[in-house]
């Protein structure tokens, strides 16, 4: 059967209205910089190097009712990775890391989230870096919500994962210890 | 006396001019050796600390030629250079310490973006001044390569043209670069109780 353009537009602006009537949609908070995005890695094997991107945007939305339709977004310009040490940031920006003047963004877009009852939660979801879609689960605690002072309302996610760098095609030998890099997020939405 | 005279090079200049010679070409492959390291490689961390101490010393010495130039004047180039090449070698001197002045100033630069200082040799620390511009360390990165590539390019030619005073004009344009005193009788070296010989050997 063939729905006439007329049906299409209306069917497509119910849906939106629906879904949109649903859930909540957060932005999150950069523009405060109420959001990190951590990154923790082996020196050697004998100590923590920490960095974070200071650079980055994206929203979620959240429903209460039916937390399992959660989506997230977030998109990350690599160039302003920043690990307090400008020539370490250089080589990282470079091909031998991130090679960011090919590849200036890295993406995460969520494929499903599944909430626990004690708040925890998997989002899992499509990390795109250096070039590389792979899938990815994160550990998520649901850190609290509420108003803010200021006449908003306003929510907050941590999430906790790992990634092997040569998954997403870095080639630089750090060593045994350095193999994997853990991702420490944290979010604060604000509701539209 | 390390003077220059009017025609011939006094040993100070010729002391920081092969200086500088030494030190430009053994950065260049120093720093793109440096920065093809691996991680794990035992030179890592101290050949960098090696470029950038080198690096410091040698902007002393350039600078040390510039004073050295107002205070004891360059020999004019041989009679027998023509007008065109005096005029494509004095751009070609100038240019070199425009790129030498640039590429150190943009390594320096890369280093200090945080505002780190540059360790010299465990000897004395370059403070940072300009520090902290939007990815500053990589503009200054790509300056400082490309910069340097430049900067060997017309090394070359300075050395190729050097050659061919030698090899194809038979002058003494090289030799006097290398102290080596005239054949002839009235040589600057021979005689050094007298201040000027202008006008003697043209």
């Amino acid at each position: 059967m063939k729905m006439s353009l007329r049906n299409t537009v209306l069917a497509v602006m119910l849906v939106g209205a629906t879904s949109v009537a649903w859930a909540d949609d957060y932005v999150i908070d950069t523009q405060g910089a109420h959001a990190f995005i951590q990154f923790k890695i082996a020196h050697l094997g004998y100590s923590w190097l920490l960095g974070r991107f200071n650079d980055f945007e994206g929203q979620f939305s959240y429903d209460e009712k039916n937390p399992d339709a959660s989506t997230v977004k977030v998109t990350i310009n690599t160039a302003s990775l920043d690990t307090n040490h400008a020539e370490r940031d250089k080589h990282l920006r470079s091909a031998d890391f991130f090679d960011v003047s090919k590849y200036p963004t890295a993406t995460f877009e969520s494929t499903g989230f599944k909430e626990n009852a004690d708040g925890t939660a998997v989002l899992s979801g499509n990390l795109t870096l250096r070039g590389v879609t792979k899938a990815i689960d994160i550990d998520v605690k649901h850190v609290g919500h509420g108003e803010d002072p200021w006449g908003g309302y306003r929510r907050g996610f941590e999430g906790k994962t790992k990634i092997a760098l040569k998954d997403f095609g870095i080639p630089y030998d750090l060593g045994p210890a350095a193999s994997e890099a853990e991702l420490f997020l944290s979010v604060e939405g604000i509701r539209k | 006396m390390g003077r220059n005279r009017s025609d011939s090079y006094g040993w100070i200049t010729i002391a920081l001019h092969w200086l500088v010679a030494v030190g430009v070409l053994s950065l260049f492959p120093l720093g793109l050796w440096m920065t093809s390291l691996t991680y794990y490689d035992p030179w890592y961390k101290d050949a960098p600390f090696i470029h950038k101490s080198m690096g410091v010393l040698l902007f002393i010495a350039l600078c040390a030629r510039l004073a050295w130039r107002l205070v004891s004047p360059v020999p004019a180039p041989l009679p027998s250079v023509s007008e065109l090449e005096r005029r494509v070698a004095g751009s070609v001197h100038k240019l070199l310490y425009a790129l030498l002045f640039a590429v150190m100033l943009s390594g320096y630069l890369i280093s200090t973006a945080d505002g780190r200082p540059i360790e010299v040799f465990n000897w004395f620390e370059l403070p940072a001044t300009v520090h902290g511009l939007p990815n500053q360390e990589d503009y200054a990165g790509y300056a400082h390569l490309t910069l340097a590539i430049v900067l060997i390019v017309l090394v070359a030619a300075h050395a190729l043209a050097a050659l061919k005073h030698h090899f194809l004009d038979k002058d003494r344009t090289l030799l006097r670069m290398l102290g080596r005193p005239a054949s002839g009788n009235q040589s600057g070296h021979e005689s050094p109780t007298f201040p000027d010989q202008k006008g003697v050997l043209r």
